[in-house]
């Protein structure tokens, strides 16, 4: 099928959506391609490799709302489709806030913003197997301590998104990007330990290279080697990049419009109060060009734009769809986000903590006793309360310097105190993923261990 | 299911000359073994939110996976369209992970035994969405009257019928239909202008929608989410530190997913990364720790009929007396172990690979008395349900996180504490174990357990347990 085609599809969806009694429709359509390639102990692992499409519809009759989806896009898939989306409106609620945004909202922005690279689909598989063994044999070969490894894997996606709806909005656009991991397995006596290390970008040239990924994550599960648990104490943490982007994730769910109206989130009723410390501002952005949170227009047909979040500390907005806009008597952000089925809910694009100036050294040099967290593990987050307990292993800061591993260890505390309690950003903000953190150091937090 | 009356040749047209057709390519090149998923899933969900219902889907998806086992090495297409080009295609793909000369046995395709441990006539799936709704609107209710402290209510249903069909190169021929439902519900509760506290439940099974009518009503989920969080709302901080702490029963039998269950899942130790790695028929918990893995379970969500590639489930016994028994396998490890297929291979979908997972994972009960459990302990912490968890299985570290929890003081419940999250070393933690109670449960029915981005639905179940020594994650 064309590209017009699709587009197309999902326009002729909305129509027949209309036809069959609805007052609105939206159709998404989604296409992807994925190629993966594994290899474990030098050897080809998997090779994996397919594509599908679907697609997905949400009607309004008045303040009624119903949706389906289907992976059969024939004339009787898509009569299917539309059939069953209709009937649903049958057992809804009439809610008055349900509805599209207004036709002045919607819209897309101009311009190539990098988010489709040609030429990942055309790479070669022997290539990508290459890619992907040389970043385990960097690994491997770093310390006779990395004597196994649970394989490294190079894996591509190109994809397609496309949505119209009935207040004449046609939109899409296409993306794609390729990763390489690796996972490599230290030993030394009794204490085993992995970790991991990757690298993804949207064109191949913007990858780390594969001796340097391999080598990272070498480092990585080497210095976890013969980790302890500490005793019990109150102590400044500092999260290293990979984990201070958990907390960005933890002030997304609280910042996130649907856990404000329904009075879920530890940040409900703060607007405008000082939530943070002032070293600390959160934006989110859907503009910026190649990155991985980056969308002309958003889930319902609203140009992507930048928001402050947290600005210098001072909770500035939450994130909104049209619907929780809505409730809340405010406009949305332009955040909506949706899989195929159901109503529209809220995502972000990029969301990131600006930097700070200090060098991860410095902030480590700056602490005399304390716990340097490089993986956490659990879901102890309670959005409601803030009350925050995760599972953590790391390294512990003696004098200023990162002496010894630590494991089986849990860091709490509660999210409001640890947010006004970050006393230090780092310098080292990059994105490999959507949400990106730099290094961060909180006042005081309680280990507990031994 | 006869393969006449599945949903793959009525609307497919798929006949067995197809399936051996298919397996012929996936096989062109070699390779030691090829087979077929098929699947035909439909979905639907209806969901409440300020006692309006807001949301109702449903959808269907459809699509063929193709695998080819050559030593250690898989080859893996999908498609999601059944034409047959499209599956020849898939086929011809996967084939590539093979480099040698075509196999020209033919492959001859007969029906493979399974259990009928879900004997639904009718799915949920296939109800009228009338009576389905009246399940959230009924929580919802229910919730609300419990108490004027519960201020929000939210409850989701959500069902699935999955009709799968696995060909394998051995000539088995494998047809299921695997009905799934699920009933969700929070509550939020609230003290004058005090800060709200939220409490979780939810249920169900490979069961009819009765069950949601004769069994486990809505009201039953309402009630004991609205009962949670208004415990809560009087939670002090957690403790810190080194605790002797008692696990209720039932849902807290998600110590044994995290502490043992992954960690024994036959691809890890396979590949030597897991810390129970080479450790069969050594003590790894108290002598009064018994540990079964049981897909056979009547009705139950971890429940299958066959496992994902075709191989009937069974009970396994992974630990029996505190001594490390078994681990569980899927096609592949028991092909390089040269043993049987436990019958555990899963995947979340055609468009995933199958990989060793656990079904319904619980403990043995003892012979203690839950109260004497409880009065034995001087001061402890006593775990009545838990959200997630989570295991680095190479360090066998684990975690999970108590959302209702009390102090024990004095051998007796007292105070409700904040939530918190238990840590512990996998091969260590149940060496701990020194009582255990003869009040096996086994959980409501909402776990979904997540391994290298696949989700599959699983059961947890344990009798209350006393633990002398694991790390609370608390503040105080």
């Amino acid at each position: 099928m064309s590209q017009n085609h699709l587009l197309e599809l999902a326009q002729d969806v909305v129509r027949r959506a209309l036809e069959a009694g609805s007052t609105d429709a939206e159709c998404t359509v989604a296409e992807g391609d994925e190629f993966s390639a594994n290899v474990r102990m030098r050897d080809l692992e998997n090779l994996k490799e397919a594509g599908s499409r679907a697609a997905g519809l949400r009607i309004l009759i008045g303040h009624k709302t119903g949706s389906a989806y289907t992976s059969d896009l024939s004339a009787e898939g898509i009569e299917k489709l539309v059939r069953s989306a209709v009937e649903l409106a049958d057992i809804t609620t009439e809610d008055p806030h349900a509805g599209l945004p207004a036709p002045d909202e919607l819209g897309s922005l101009p311009g190539d913003l990098g988010l489709y690279v040609p030429g990942i689909e055309a790479l070669e598989t022997g290539m990508k197997i290459d890619w992907a063994k040389r970043a385990e044999e960097a690994a491997l070969s770093a310390d006779p301590r990395i004597s196994n490894s649970e394989g490294a894997s190079f894996d591509t996606h190109t994809g397609r998104h496309i949505f119209a709806n009935s207040r004449g909005f046609a939109g899409e656009y296409r993306t794609s990007y390729c990763s390489l991991a690796v996972s490599p397995v230290a030993r030394e006596g009794d204490s085993m330990e992995r970790d991991y290390w990757y690298t993804m970008a949207r064109r191949l040239e913007d990858l780390e290279q594969p001796e340097e990924v391999g080598r990272t994550a070498a480092r990585r599960a080497l210095r976890r080697l013969n980790a302890v648990k500490v005793e019990t104490q109150k102590v400044p943490v500092v999260f290293e990049p990979r984990t201070a982007r958990s907390l960005l994730d933890n002030i997304f769910e609280a910042a996130h419009g649907t856990a404000i109206y329904r009075h879920e989130s530890f940040l409900d009723g703060t607007l405008g109060e000082k939530v943070a410390s002032e070293k600390v501002t959160v934006v989110d952005d859907a503009t910026l060009p190649g990155l991985f949170g980056t969308s002309p227009f958003d889930d319902e047909g609203v140009p992507s734009r930048r928001t402050v979040v947290i600005e210098k500390g001072v909770l500035k907005s939450y994130l909104l769809n049209t619907y929780a806009a809505r409730k809340l008597g405010m406009k949305t952000t332009g955040n909506a986000s949706r899989g195929l089925a159901g109503n529209a809910g809220i995502g972000h694009g990029n969301f990131f903590l600006e930097q700070g100036v200090q060098t991860p050294e410095q902030i480590v040099a700056s602490i005399s006793n304390g716990f340097y967290v490089t993986e956490l593990l659990g879901f102890g987050v309670n959005i409601v309360t803030g009350d925050y307990s995760r599972g953590a292993a790391g390294l512990w800061i003696r004098n200023g310097e990162l002496a010894f591993a630590v494991s089986e260890v849990t860091i709490a505390g509660n999210l409001k105190d640890m947010l006004l309690g970050i006393e230090t950003v780092g310098a080292d903000l990059a994105f490999r993923g959507s949400v990106a953190a730099p290094t961060l150091k909180i006042g005081e937090m309680t280990v507990a261990g031994r | 299911m006869r393969f006449s009356d599945s949903i793959f040749p009525q609307r497919f047209q798929i006949t067995h000359q197809d399936l051996e057709a298919y397996l012929g390519e996936a096989l062109s090149r070699g390779g030691d073994y090829a087979d077929l998923y098929f699947e035909y899933l439909a979905t639907s969900s209806i969901s409440i939110d300020e006692s309006m219902v807001k949301s109702a889907s449903q959808g269907v998806s459809v699509g063929v996976g193709v695998r080819v086992i050559s030593g250690e090495r898989t080859g893996y297409a999908y498609s999601g369209d059944l034409a047959p080009e499209k599956i020849r295609k898939a086929a011809r793909l996967a084939a590539c992970i093979a480099s040698g000369p075509g196999r020209t046995d033919k492959v001859d395709l007969n029906e493979g035994r399974l259990h009928n441990l879900y004997p639904v006539l009718t799915a949920p799936t296939e109800t009228a969405f009338s009576e389905r709704v009246e399940l959230v609107k009924r929580a919802d209710r229910a919730a609300r009257a419990y108490s004027p402290q519960i201020f929000q209510v939210q409850a989701t249903y959500a069902d699935n019928l999955r009709q799968v069909m696995v060909a394998t190169s051995e000539g088995v021929l494998t047809l299921d239909r695997q009905p799934l439902a699920r009933l969700s519900v929070s509550a939020l509760a609230r003290r004058n202008a005090g800060a709200p506290q939220r409490g979780h439940a939810g249920g169900g099974g490979r069961v009819e929608l009765s069950f949601f009518l004769d069994q486990k009503p809505p009201e039953h989920f309402a009630t004991e989410a609205a009962r949670e969080a208004i415990a809560m709302l009087d939670a002090v901080e957690a403790p810190a530190g080194e605790s002797i702490v008692v696990l209720g029963p039932g849902w807290p039998g998600i110590l044994l997913h995290e502490a043992v269950g992954h960690g024994l899942e036959a691809d890890f130790n396979r590949k030597g990364v897991s810390a129970f790695s080479g450790r069969i028929g050594q003590k790894v918990a108290s002598e009064l720790c018994t540990v079964i893995d049981d897909g056979t379970l009547g009705g139950r969500r971890g429940s299958l009929n066959v496992d994902d590639e075709g191989h009937p489930t069974q009970r396994n016994v992974l630990i029996e007396n505190g001594v490390l028994r078994g681990y569980l396998r899927d096609k592949l490890s028991s092909q390089l172990a040269r043993a049987d297929s436990t019958g555990n291979g899963r995947r979340e979908s055609y468009a995933h690979i199958p990989m060793p997972r656990m079904t319904n994972t619980f403990m043995l009960a003892g012979e203690s008395d839950p109260g004497d459990i409880i009065r034995s302990v001087p001061k402890g912490l006593y775990c009545a349900n838990f959200g997630g968890g989570q295991v680095d299985i190479t360090s066998g570290n684990f975690v999970f996180s108590a959302s209702e929890s009390y102090l024990i003081e004095d051998g007796k419940l007292t105070r409700p504490v904040r939530n918190a999250t238990l840590i512990g070393n996998g091969p260590e933690a149940l060496k701990y174990v020194s009582m255990v109670g003869s009040d096996l449960r086994l959980d409501e029915g909402v776990g979904v357990c997540g391994k290298e981005g696949q989700s599959v639905p699983v059961g947890v179940g344990i009798p209350t347990i006393r633990i002398d020594r694991m790390t609370v994650g608390g503040t105080a």
